[in-house]
């Protein structure tokens, strides 16, 4: 037994961290600096942790915690896109007074919440995974608590979360009693059409995790909990708790239900359809930037659950594939809105970026590879990502799925150019405070990654194709 | 032959576009022009040197290159055959002169305009080097980016919309030609070319798998009904952008038609001939009609580009030596043409700001050095004999008669017209009477001016009456590809 406790030393080392530094918060003054400091240095810690263990697939405790390629690889994307989130972000959290020594902490704990998602081979520690996590969301997301849109937009998410949750919970319980197991293999031999309550069962856990993923028809909370959170906390959402939800989507898929494929495919593609619709409609409208990459990034998750909802392992890496360049897409995106600095206030219209090209070329270029690469124009890295999932898509003979995306690819073009327009056809109105050493380092590291990603495109699927073995 | 020389064509411009955001000089531009000159220049002479080297009596493809890019999937393929080298020397003979005619007309961001001027050929060099499909899409969308930046940012005053509606209907054909690259892939295993050449494309594919290229190729041709960005684009761009456009980025299209439609859907070339004789006809005859009708200079030539390339799909889907002869003929010609044309026309908005027709009148009377080039392109333009442009229409014309006589009948009627709206222009613009007294004051033709368009009328001049350099060099490779289309037809 604990000869096996090293198959789960990330979260353990993690956990002890989280508890040393909140006690290290708690007794020291003005702690946030060295707390967020330490946070950074547990984060690279764990990844190395991650990084020196084996990739064979290993289970402990009754066979409900997994620690195999699949994890792994999940968890340093978590690890690595929270790293650059709270880094980027570290001005912002400052001079908006934000500087509590909890706020570190509470990101490392939904990160260890995620931990045992992507871990998890059991429906309880899955529930109990997601359910950390969400409750730090809930705090984060709230965490401005003297500001009514924050603390409005932490009410708004706990009640719809918490609804997502007890029905994603009800659904585990049905599960269990038709089939009589939480283990997800177990549950996967139990498993079959004629089986009609865990079809039933099936139908909730997807609603409760296509919440989480903010993928339609259960998007509603996203723009208002996009807008309302302080601009720090909404890069987070936007990223990390989207990694962690597509991974136990595609994990549900591919174990306990592998065996249901038609069903849970059917509504896939639904809700896939869906959300690449609405994404692309629905922000043509907005003027708000963190409203635009609300519905930006509920249009991304439909494509990538294109690549779901092919129900074959390559789809599947597809979809990783995506939401791997979808991160670097969106933190480079946010540590934009970091440098909208002007006179202590960060704006965040789309109009305030009007003609900033002239006055911060670079600022302007940047955000042209980023917006560029999310409308998916080659030969930037956003191109691959939908490349490669309709790749898959197609290759199931899904043509209305591909050809609806690629539509919608044209049309969300069309509102990513609206803002390039204002960034470079429009004059110059402000003049900020570029300032912010940090922001500045993550938006070089994604535009290099976005632009020379067609130099090796294989890179990532290299990593990906060990993901996932039956 | 081991020395990466297309890769190196293609990436030296991307490469000194590099220098010039590296240069430093803040009131003129001169180091970013020279080095953008310079390296356009050496580009030019690399592509010269290619088509010296290239063994014309050969339809394979030569200076191949292969290297893995995405791991069991695709290759980075390039290579050129007799086809593809003229649309190159083209490209990087336009490029310098659209660097030359900036100095006079773009004031502002000198140097973001040259690095997207020099971005943009690599990519358009790219796309006639490719030898796979994902390559050549990867290059033929790149170029949108740089193509938008350069009609919103440095346009006129409705840039805004009509680089919206460049980009969106240009992306909007395009991607139903991924869907089609990616079903290729899968119904062949490759997207390299040179092997689905080989394969041959089931039937029952080929008709849907066809349209869906049509549907890219037709917005970038632009074919009637889909052309009516075209005109918006060209009147809204500075003069470097609409050359650019006229005489490059359209014959991405017809180049197309000749790498990947005809070779790879032959039985679907074949049933569709009638539908692309329609709107070549429509094109010529509707726009030639709308052209005669336009009081704006550029939007009269943007609408007779419309028409050429009516006659360029005509010659194409003749599938007969002549006509695709013509066709590529037609291309080259009309890219230095619409080119030199443009270019007059900037000439003149240079000046005077204005693009109307009825703005000028009688400048041959103050500018007459201006006013005998112009002479000469617009009936370069109409087709005239002993000009490039006459032997392009005058193939394409016999290529078409020898598949239907109607479709010939009214294509011809179409250079009656031509000869209308261009000598029309002509004679609005360069003689009659002067009305506008800022005319009197106008200055002709500069140094720079001069270089540009001289080089242009030597060159359509030259090819009018020595077109052997040309078509020796497409000769056998068309000769190849009408071959394997009639194989193709028997062996269905």
């Amino acid at each position: 037994m604990i000869d096996n406790l090293n198959i789960m030393l990330p979260e353990i080392f993690l956990s002890l961290s989280i508890f040393s530094i909140l006690m290290i918060g708690v007794f020291t003054k003005n702690s946030f600096n060295l707390i967020f400091n330490l946070t950074s240095l547990i984060i690279l810690v764990t990844i190395s942790i991650i990084l020196s263990s084996p990739n064979n697939q290993e289970k402990i405790f009754l066979d409900s915690f997994t620690r195999d390629a699949f994890s792994n690889y999940f968890k340093i994307l978590i690890l690595l896109s929270s790293l650059f989130v709270l880094n980027s972000s570290k001005n912002f959290i400052i001079d908006n007074k934000l500087d509590k020594f909890e706020y570190p902490i509470i990101i490392l704990l939904s990160i260890l919440g995620m931990f045992f998602m992507v871990s998890s081979n059991d429906l309880i520690l899955f529930y109990l995974g997601l359910e950390l996590q969400s409750l730090s969301l809930y705090i984060l997301a709230s965490i401005d608590r003297d500001n009514i849109r924050s603390t409005e937009s932490g009410i708004k998410y706990f009640v719809l979360s918490a609804l997502s949750s007890g029905l994603l919970l009800y659904g585990c319980s049905l599960l269990y009693g038709f089939t009589g197991s939480t283990n997800f293999e177990l549950i996967a031999t139990q498993l079959n059409k004629e089986n009609a309550g865990a079809v039933f069962a099936m139908v909730f856990i997807l609603v409760g995790l296509a919440f989480k993923v903010s993928a339609v028809p259960f998007h509603m909370w996203t723009p208002d909990v996009y807008e309302g959170a302080p601009t720090s906390i909404t890069s987070y959402f936007a990223v990390v708790p989207k990694v962690a939800g597509l991974a136990l989507l595609i994990k549900f898929m591919f174990i306990p239900f592998s065996n249901i494929l038609l069903e849970w495919q059917t509504i896939i593609i639904f809700i896939s359809i869906a959300s690449m619709i609405l994404g692309a409609v629905a922000a043509m409208i907005q003027k708000n930037f963190k409203r635009l990459l609300a519905y930006s990034s509920i249009g991304h998750i439909g494509y990538a659950l294109a690549g779901v909802a092919t129900g074959a392992i390559s789809g599947y890496q597809s979809a990783v594939v995506y939401i791997s360049i979808y991160v670097v897409m969106n933190i480079g995106a946010f540590s934009c809105l970091y440098l909208l600095k002007k006179d202590g206030q960060y704006k965040e219209n789309i109009s305030d970026l009007s003609g900033i090209s002239k006055k911060h070329p670079l600022l302007a270029i940047s955000l042209l590879i980023i917006l560029f690469s999310l409308a998916g124009v080659p030969p930037l890295g956003g191109f691959f990502a939908k490349f490669y999932v309709f790749v898959a898509v197609l290759e199931k003979e899904m043509y209305a799925l591909a050809i609806i995306g690629l539509l919608t690819t044209v049309m969300s073009a069309f509102y990513y150019l609206k803002i390039i327009k204002t960034i470079y056809f429009d004059d110059a109105i402000i003049t900020f405070e570029t300032k912010n050493r940090t922001a500045q380092v993550s938006i070089f590291a994604c535009c290099t990654i976005l632009i020379t990603f067609f130099l090796y495109p294989s890179f990532l699927n290299n990593m990906v194709n060990i993901l996932f073995v039956s | 032959m081991n020395f990466p020389i297309l890769s190196t064509l293609i990436f030296l411009p991307l490469i000194s576009s590099f220098f010039i955001l590296l240069s430093k000089d803040k009131t003129n531009n001169s180091s970013s022009i020279y080095i953008s000159l310079f390296s356009s220049i050496a580009t030019f002479f690399l592509s010269l040197f290619l088509w010296y080297s290239l063994d014309v009596n050969s339809s394979e493809f030569q200076f191949v290159e292969e290297k893995s890019w995405i791991n069991n999937f695709i290759k980075f393929k390039l290579g050129i055959d007799g086809i593809s080298i003229l649309f190159i020397v083209l490209t990087t003979f336009i490029t310098p002169i659209c660097i030359i005619s900036c100095v006079n007309s773009v004031k502002v961001r000198v140097k973001e305009f040259l690095i997207a001027i020099l971005i943009l050929e690599t990519f358009m060099i790219g796309v006639f080097c490719s030898l796979d499909l994902v390559i050549f899409y990867l290059f033929f969308e790149a170029g949108l980016i740089p193509m938008f930046l350069i009609i919103g940012v440095w346009g006129g005053p409705r840039r805004v919309y009509s680089a919206f509606k460049f980009f969106l209907f240009t992306l909007l054909g395009s991607v139903l030609m991924l869907v089609a690259i990616i079903v290729i892939y899968w119904l062949t295993g490759t997207t390299d070319i040179t092997q689905i050449y080989e394969i041959k494309i089931p039937k029952e594919y080929q008709n849907i798998l066809w349209l869906a290229f049509l549907s890219s190729f037709a917005v970038k041709m632009p074919m009637w009904p889909v052309h009516t960005w075209l005109p918006d684009a060209h009147v809204e761009a500075p003069t470097a952008g609409s050359v650019i456009l006229a005489a490059i980025l359209l014959k991405m299209a017809g180049y197309g038609f000749l790498r990947f439609s005809i070779p790879m859907f032959p039985l679907a070339s074949e049933y569709f001939t009638p539908l692309i004789f329609t709107l070549s006809i429509i094109a010529i005859i509707y726009t030639s009609l709308v052209a005669l009708m336009q009081d704006d200079m550029k939007k009269l030539i943007a609408y007779s580009s419309v028409a050429h390339m009516g006659y360029v799909t005509l010659g194409i889907f003749t599938l007969t030596k002549q006509g695709i002869e013509g066709s590529i003929y037609q291309m080259i010609s009309h890219g230095l043409i619409s080119a030199a044309l443009f270019l007059c026309v900037g000439v003149v908005y240079d000046r005077l700001h204005s693009r109307m027709i009825s703005t000028y009148g009688g400048l041959v009377n103050y500018i007459p050095k201006y006013s005998f080039l112009f002479l000469i392109f617009a009936l370069a333009a109409l087709g005239l004999p002993g000009t490039s442009g006459f032997l392009g229409e005058f193939l394409v014309l016999a290529g078409a008669f020898q598949k239907s006589y109607l479709a010939a009948m009214l294509a011809t009627f179409g250079v009656v017209l031509g000869a209308a709206y261009m000598l029309w222009l002509t004679k609005r613009v360069i003689f009659g009477s002067t009305n506008n007294s800022e005319i009197k004051n106008l200055d002709d033709i500069n140094k720079y001016e001069i270089v540009m368009l001289v080089t242009l009328a030597f060159l359509i001049i030259f090819f009018g009456f020595y077109p052997l350099p040309l078509m020796e060099t497409f000769n056998v490779s068309v000769n190849s590809l009408i071959d394997n289309y009639e194989t193709a037809l028997i062996l269905k």
